[in-house]
């Protein structure tokens, strides 16, 4: 984002996402050299760039699982990364879900148990829990599997219960990082097209990292990371037509 | 705004509408009228095809002897013509299915052109190649957008315009990460 832009943003709370120039380094090696994005609520954001370019380091601070060297990062008005660890997981579970590349589903468990788990471990009622979690699956299109262990499903169905596992506790944000690539083409587009269609209806935001330009197409905006900074091809598109 | 007119514009500006009834002639004889609808159900769409060249084509074909007119059947309306395909249409028509159309990588070449010319002359490739990038997403937003709305007809055009456009992307982000070497090579070259 340029200065200009930069200095017009709004206060934090006019944003459901504001991180401010965050910096972080692993070692010697920098991620992110000054980092500033926002999301506004319900909006979908793909976040770009190549291999290393510090898009998941990102991604892992705006969701709170780093901690940045410097910067902000409010989430819905409050300071995300001053936060203590037990008050940033308790977010995580509450207001967060997350979509991962290879779905991380729990392969010991149904898809069922898979999907329930937000809601168990929030303490919600086992019958409430699993009533919530089997309404997901005829929304998207695997009613049938309930009883499946995660370990005998394709990799379009892993991705299906990953994103109810995500969506079922109603979290604020949707976090997902490459979420179709390990997909086919026609496969990762039904994942896309269904998590873009219940994040809407679910009234999400979505931070979406991806490499893909396709898969970024779905998003309302996309933004590049390179060198550790985020370039918003809105603000260039806005410079070019000034 | 990337319209599916323009799309589609693109897509069958430069095809042969010609070859395009010989081949709905070739699924049945048809009147002018009929021809006119299917085409603009396929390949129309939001830029229809006018009734005026739907007859003159045809009337070219049959000069060609493409097709074959009928005799004028009863009923209002300018032409009540059925018309046929010809076996010299038929083989046109399976002549030109069969050939592959020629690569055409003309954009490709222009961002070529402004990419070498703007390290030539010192200016920023870098911007330029991000603003190329952005108008490239914000097609392919419009585009699936469209897609997502559409039919699978819809989304058969939609994705012809996304692969392209995400060829041209990969390139763009493949000569970004390349340009402090070729800046190097065109300084010294």
């Amino acid at each position: 984002m340029t200065s200009a832009t930069k200095s017009q943003l709004p206060s934090s709370r006019s944003y459901l996402i504001d991180a401010r120039d965050v910096h972080m380094s692993f070692g010697q090696t920098a991620a992110l050299t000054g980092a500033t994005l926002t999301a506004a609520n319900g909006e979908i954001v793909a976040v770009m760039g190549p291999s290393g370019s510090g898009k998941s380091t990102l991604l892992h601070c705006l969701a709170g699982i780093f901690s940045p060297d410097s910067g902000e990062i409010w989430f819905d008005g409050q300071r995300l990364d001053s936060l203590s660890d037990q008050r940033r997981t308790e977010l995580r579970r509450t207001a967060f879900g997350f979509v991962f590349q290879f779905g991380q589903l729990v392969p010991e468990l149904t898809v069922s148990d898979n999907i329930a788990l937000p809601l168990l471990l929030g303490r919600a009622g086992r019958r409430a829990a699993y009533a919530r979690a089997d309404a997901w699956l005829p929304r998207l299109g695997i009613e049938g599997l309930g009883q499946r262990r995660t370990g005998e499903l394709s990799g379009g169905q892993a991705q299906r219960v990953a994103l109810a596992r995500a969506l079922v506790a109603q979290p604020r944000v949707l976090f997902a990082d490459e979420p179709t690539g390990s997909l086919d083409t026609l496969t990762g587009e039904t994942v896309m097209e269904m998590l873009v269609s219940t994040a809407r209806e679910e009234s999400a935001t979505v931070i979406l990292v991806t490499h893909d330009a396709r898969v970024a197409a779905y998003a309302d905006r996309q933004v590049l990371v390179r060198d550790g900074k985020v370039i918003d091809h809105a603000d260039i598109v806005s410079q070019v037509t000034q | 705004m990337y319209t599916l007119s323009v799309y589609s514009g693109y897509m069958f500006g430069g095809m042969a509408v010609p070859l395009t009834l010989l081949g709905l002639l070739e699924r049945e004889p048809s009147h002018g009228y009929e021809l006119k609808r299917s085409y603009d159900n396929y390949f129309g769409r939001d830029k229809p095809l006018p009734f005026g060249q739907v007859y003159a084509t045809l009337g070219r074909l049959a000069r060609d002897g493409k097709v074959t007119a009928g005799e004028a059947e009863p009923g209002a309306g300018p032409d009540r013509k059925r018309y046929a395909i010809t076996e010299l249409g038929a083989r046109e028509f399976d002549a030109w299915l069969a050939t592959p159309i020629e690569p055409a990588p003309h954009l490709q070449t222009v961002l070529f052109a402004k990419v070498v010319l703007a390290l030539m002359l010192g200016r920023s490739a870098e911007t330029y190649l991000d603003t190329q990038r952005s108008a490239h997403l914000q097609r392919m937003h419009e585009l699936t957008e469209f897609k997502r709305a559409g039919s699978l007809l819809d989304a058969l055009l939609a994705d012809h315009g996304l692969f392209h456009l995400e060829a041209d992307i990969r390139w763009i982000d493949v000569t970004s990460a390349r340009l402090k070497a070729l800046a190097e090579m065109v300084r010294t070259s």
